[in-house]
């Protein structure tokens, strides 16, 4: 059903775990269709590189594997870097995802994005091309809501 | 990767080698049409005949009474889709469950969307037990049929089936029962609980895929699903698959022969396994009811972790096992059977079921609870939700 590489970064993912005092931390998806992925930027505020990128997913394996691919592929590079970093180009890096399963990649990009607008809505920044996350989950929402 | 174990029972099971053996001379040596006239293909009719009597004598019924179809859910689309014709002079009304498999409930849709069928699905408790006073209710002068299950495939409960047959008697309703699950497991007679239909399947006793029947009692009125050649009592055309039905025959004698002594050690490991999980992980609950249970199901869910990615990590230890989650069914929403009992999504979304055979060992139920127990706690220190519990709960 999975690619060697999903399978791969599923058994083994890598950068899982949180990151505290993050600079900047975004929660996408929902438990109701069974995914929700977390990711933490530490982000140096002179060169806007992203120095560690860490994540918490709870999902599929297609989800685990795109959240670990995406931590692997914007680490160690600038904000403007990480925004071209696309669910299609991670799918790509893990030759593909059943169709069902494609909806689990947007996701990772979704959260890299969302933690990016945390990081900037933080420093008070704009970054280019980067629009209010649509899926964001609060903090605190109980389970029994859904 | 070492040996496999194999746990989804439910979904199918290993064709036994005596099911195979009696099937083999059906395909090369015995090939004759059981309708032709000549002596060779008497062969093949006699043991059809043969095969049929091994069944009707499972279910305490009449060997005429036994129809062979394609599987069980054919089964289920003809008891639902004739008798809602053949009754339709007395009413529009079908009581159903909630928890049915699609073959039944999928079937409903259609006659309601498409015939105007009137359908009540009944809710049920939160181990997944149908009231039967609460089906008595929803009778009404229009209801033609009930059709519930006799035990669910998901969380293998078992329904008050003989309670729910006293009551269709009582109100003179036809009664269908989905015993794909339960048929060669339990033990059913089809006159003790006033069962009318039963629909069945061979693969899940050790028979082979692609053969079921519908048991019809004699006086009720179904009329032909598949038509053509007077096969089946006129009923369900189509050369026979004989090796099917020899094979379902022997599967159904051995499964009726071995019944007592399967049921006993599989019940003693599955309440082991059961034990084992629910006393050694927390946050973690039993799905079904625990007594009225099949001898081989347990399903559990896992808080905080999702189905799919359990099963890839079993998968990896060699463990077949299935999961209620959205991501196993291709949809966005869990098994319906497990919001039905009460299951919040994401709690759905983290079940697994594990059904044993009589080949299953102490051992392997206790290797795969060990697995299980690492599992867990690795994908709950992945997951955000388990998270949020935690620092909720420090507060």
């Amino acid at each position: 059903m999975y690619s060697e590489k999903v399978m791969d970064h599923f058994q083994h993912p890598r950068n899982v775990g949180e990151i505290e005092n993050a600079s900047g931390v975004g929660t996408v998806g929902n438990a109701k269709c069974g995914d929700i992925m977390r990711i933490f930027l530490d982000i140096d505020e002179e060169t806007h590189v992203i120095r560690d990128c860490k994540f918490k997913t709870f999902g599929c394996g297609a989800a685990v594997a795109t959240s670990s691919m995406a931590t692997e592929m914007v680490m160690g590079k600038t904000i403007e870097e990480a925004m071209a970093v696309t669910n299609k180009a991670v799918m790509e890096a893990l030759d593909g995802l059943p169709p069902v399963k494609v909806h689990c990649s947007l996701l990772a990009e979704e959260a890299i994005h969302a933690a990016l607008w945390d990081y900037a809505q933080k420093h008070h920044i704009v970054i280019e091309g980067l629009a209010r996350p649509k899926s964001d989950i609060h903090e605190g929402e109980e389970e029994e809501d859904y | 990767m070492g040996k496999m174990i194999y746990l989804d029972n439910a979904a199918t099971t290993k064709t036994a080698p005596e099911v195979v053996q009696a099937m083999l001379p059906y395909f090369s040596e015995y090939y004759g049409n059981p309708s032709s006239v000549y002596d060779f293909a008497g062969k093949s009719k006699a043991a059809i005949a043969e095969a049929r009597g091994q069944i009707a004598d499972v279910l305490g019924a009449k060997k005429e009474e036994i129809y062979f179809t394609a599987g069980g859910s054919e089964a289920d689309n003809w008891a639902l889709k004739a008798a809602f014709e053949a009754y339709s002079s007395r009413g529009n009304h079908i009581i159903t469950t909630k928890i049915e498999h699609h073959a039944i409930l999928h079937t409903c849709e259609y006659l309601e969307k498409q015939r105007g069928a009137r359908i009540t699905y009944l809710d049920v408790d939160e181990n997944g037990l149908v009231r039967p006073e609460e089906l008595e209710k929803a009778i009404t002068p229009e209801t033609i049929l009930i059709s519930v299950m006799f035990a669910n495939n998901e969380i293998g409960t078992i329904e008050p089936v003989k309670e729910i047959g006293r009551i269709a008697r009582k109100h003179g309703i036809l009664f269908h029962t989905d015993a794909v699950q339960a048929f060669g497991q339990v033990p059913i007679g089809v006159d003790e609980y006033n069962i009318d239909m039963l629909s069945s399947s061979a693969h899940k006793i050790n028979g082979p895929k692609g053969i079921g029947f519908l048991y019809i009692r004699k006086g009720v009125k179904i009329r032909s699903f598949v038509h053509g050649g007077a096969q089946e009592r006129k009923r369900r055309a189509g050369t026979e698959n004989v090796p099917g039905i020899v094979g379902y025959g022997a599967a159904a004698r051995r499964a009726a022969e071995t019944m007592e002594e399967r049921a006993e050690k599989e019940t003693r490991l599955r309440d082991h396994l059961i034990a084992r999980l629910c006393g050694e992980i927390p946050y973690v609950r039993l799905n079904g009811d625990p007594a009225k249970r099949l001898p081989n199901n347990v399903n559990v869910s896992f808080q905080f972790v999702e189905g799919e990615s359990l099963l890839l990590m079993l998968d990896s230890f060699g463990v077949c096992a299935s999961s209620g989650s959205a991501c196993t069914s291709g949809s966005l929403d869990p098994s319906h059977v497990l919001l039905a009992i009460g299951l919040p999504h994401e709690t759905a979304h983290g079940s697994v079921r594990l059904t044993l055979s009589e080949e299953t060992t102490l051992e392997d139920v206790d290797f795969v609870a060990d697995r299980l127990k690492e599992i867990v706690q690795n994908l709950r220190n992945m997951s955000p939700l388990y998270e949020d519990f935690m620092k909720k709960k420090k507060k």
